[in-house]
């Protein structure tokens, strides 16, 4: 396992990944698009269909799922009406804006040479970012810790919590990638921040 | 402000209007609160980056966050900081916006 560098020669940022790392990666990434997409980012509660229907503009309610609350959270915690304005005329752009980062991840992994599907063993991905593509990867890599987070309901200070979860708990594996993505992250902004 | 007990010692100038007197230059702020998930250097590099603001103000900011559970990162406008939180969220991070003064902001 390795992480994000700074090329002193080119002043991009690289990576290795191991065929595996960079498959769990653009599958992490393929799942928040696919969850950014799915719940459609439009206006409910509208009581006449036909009016839903013509109605482009966006959402006033919290999303349902929780990640996407997190993803998504209200700027007006105390004044419901601003807040779904807010929300009507920031969550398009914001949701079209992370899936669009989440999509770039996937096309750059597939770039660097990621087969479609994995088969062969012992592949390694050489990831090599410019500045712009570095952020919207930081920007990628936030979200998708944000999501295994709400998923696993990571809590502030419960380190001793995950590492006492016995080997065969599901969340333990689950909890790893989620430290792993963090490891990535990490790496990442340590290499944008020099130079 | 009006009816001001004696027990405050501002004294206001009878001419001006209410208006004057409790509009303050910046009335609304961004606040970005603590998350138990986005890394320190991560909240600081964004301060930086969107902001423009020194590492040593970033790092301070970043840091009010983690150990009083918010930060007030900016002030401005109802319409600038409606497009701070924005680009707040963008980054992932948990912002919201409250007329300044609310909450001890």
């Amino acid at each position: 396992m390795s992480g994000f560098a700074r090329d002193r020669r080119t002043g991009r940022v690289i990576a290795t990944l191991t065929g595996f790392e960079a498959d769990l990666l653009r599958s992490l990434a393929a799942q928040l698009v696919e969850l950014l997409r799915n719940e459609q980012a439009a206006p409910r509660d509208v009581a006449d269909p036909l009016e839903a229907m013509l109605d482009f503009s966006g959402p006033t309610a919290e999303p349902e799922d929780p990640v996407l609350q997190r993803l998504f959270p209200s700027a007006y915690p105390d004044d419901a009406e601003a807040a779904a304005d807010f929300r009507r005329f920031t969550e398009g752009t914001l949701r079209d804006g992370k899936a669009a980062g989440a999509g770039a991840v996937v096309d750059g992994l597939e770039d660097a040479g990621l087969p479609p599907v994995l088969e062969e063993s012992g592949l390694m991905i050489d990831v090599e970012l410019e500045a712009d593509a570095a952020e919207t990867w930081l920007r990628t890599l936030t979200d998708i810790r944000l999501a295994l987070a709400t998923r696993l309901g990571v809590e502030e200070g419960d380190e001793d919590f995950w590492l006492g979860l016995p080997d065969e708990d599901p969340r333990t594996a689950a909890h790893d990638v989620y430290e792993w993505v963090g490891y990535l992250q990490e790496t990442l902004v340590g290499a944008l921040s020099r130079g | 402000m009006k009816g001001v007990s004696a027990a405050s010692p501002v004294e206001v100038e009878p001419d001006l209007t209410p208006d004057e007197i409790t509009v303050p230059a910046t009335p609304w702020v961004c606040i970005v609160w603590n998350d138990p998930v986005n890394l320190m250097s991560y909240v600081t590099f964004v301060f930086q980056k969107y902001f423009g603001y020194e590492k040593k103000k970033a790092e301070k900011l970043m840091l009010e966050v983690h150990h009083d559970g918010r930060s007030v990162v900016s002030s401005g406008s109802r319409e600038e900081m409606e497009r701070d939180v924005q680009a707040m969220h963008g980054y992932g991070l948990w912002a919201t916006m409250e007329r300044a003064g609310t909450n001890g902001a």
